[in-house]
């Protein structure tokens, strides 16, 4: 399944392939590249992926989402390079009531911050470039 | 007849991001002696040059999964290291 894309991502087709009758909440988490970083301006970015790994740990991601919350999920991530506003991420989740559709939507997308091998790096307004690393963020906070 | 068990195991290791930058190569295959482990092929490639900016236990998988450092290598294993991720 390709859930890694190096093409952009349609969020429709995403929302179709998880509704159904039975199913009366729909969450959407879309993630879109933002035009600052820690203060500096983003022009750009480049994704890269660890690709077989990052399809398997996805849908690992996936199927336990499914089995904890009952919920239909699915998930795009895209790699390659992207301007600001493309979006980067989308994670649907649809369920019989909004509680379980909402925290299926949340764990796929906390899990693929934290599991999945995906790499950026941005583009600075300043004609720079840099590995994003979100641990440092976090030592620096 | 018997066979004598190999005294070395070759891995295949890749590298990614800003590892790759540091080390200046995105893949390598290392021979390593019988019984190493994950944390025997973060240590061979800290002592290349540019392996000094490798942490000392970065994230690692074996054959697409997680892996910890202490996990036994098998011939033909796939050795990704991860630098911290960052999709999403």
């Amino acid at each position: 399944m390709d859930l890694i894309t190096d093409r952009p991502i349609e969020l429709a087709p995403l929302v179709a392939s998880v509704q159904s009758p039975e199913r009366g909440g729909v969450a959407v988490f879309l993630g879109q590249v933002r035009n600052h970083h820690e203060g500096r301006g983003v022009v750009g970015l480049e994704y890269s992926a660890y690709e077989p790994m990052a399809e398997a740990e996805c849908a690992r991601i996936l199927a336990e989402a499914r089995s904890r919350w009952g919920a239909a999920v699915a998930l795009r991530h895209r790699i390659g390079a992207l301007s600001v506003g493309d979006a980067a991420v989308a994670v649907v989740a649809a369920s019989a009531h909004r509680e379980s559709a909402f925290a299926a939507c949340r764990y796929v997308i906390e899990e693929v911050k934290r599991r999945v091998p995906i790499w950026k790096r941005e583009h600075y307004a300043d004609g720079s470039l840099a590995w994003v690393d979100p641990t440092a963020t976090l030592q620096r906070t | 007849m018997t066979t004598a068990a190999p005294s070395v195991v070759t891995v295949h290791v890749l590298l990614f991001a800003s590892y790759a930058d540091a080390l200046g190569v995105d893949t390598l295959d290392l021979t390593l002696p019988a019984g190493s482990t994950v944390g025997t092929v973060i240590e061979r490639l800290r002592a290349l040059p540019g392996g000094d900016r490798l942490p000392l236990k970065p994230l690692c998988a074996r054959n697409l999964a997680h892996a910890a450092a202490g996990d036994a290598l098998v011939a033909g294993d796939q050795i990704a290291v991860l630098p911290p991720m960052a999709g999403g």
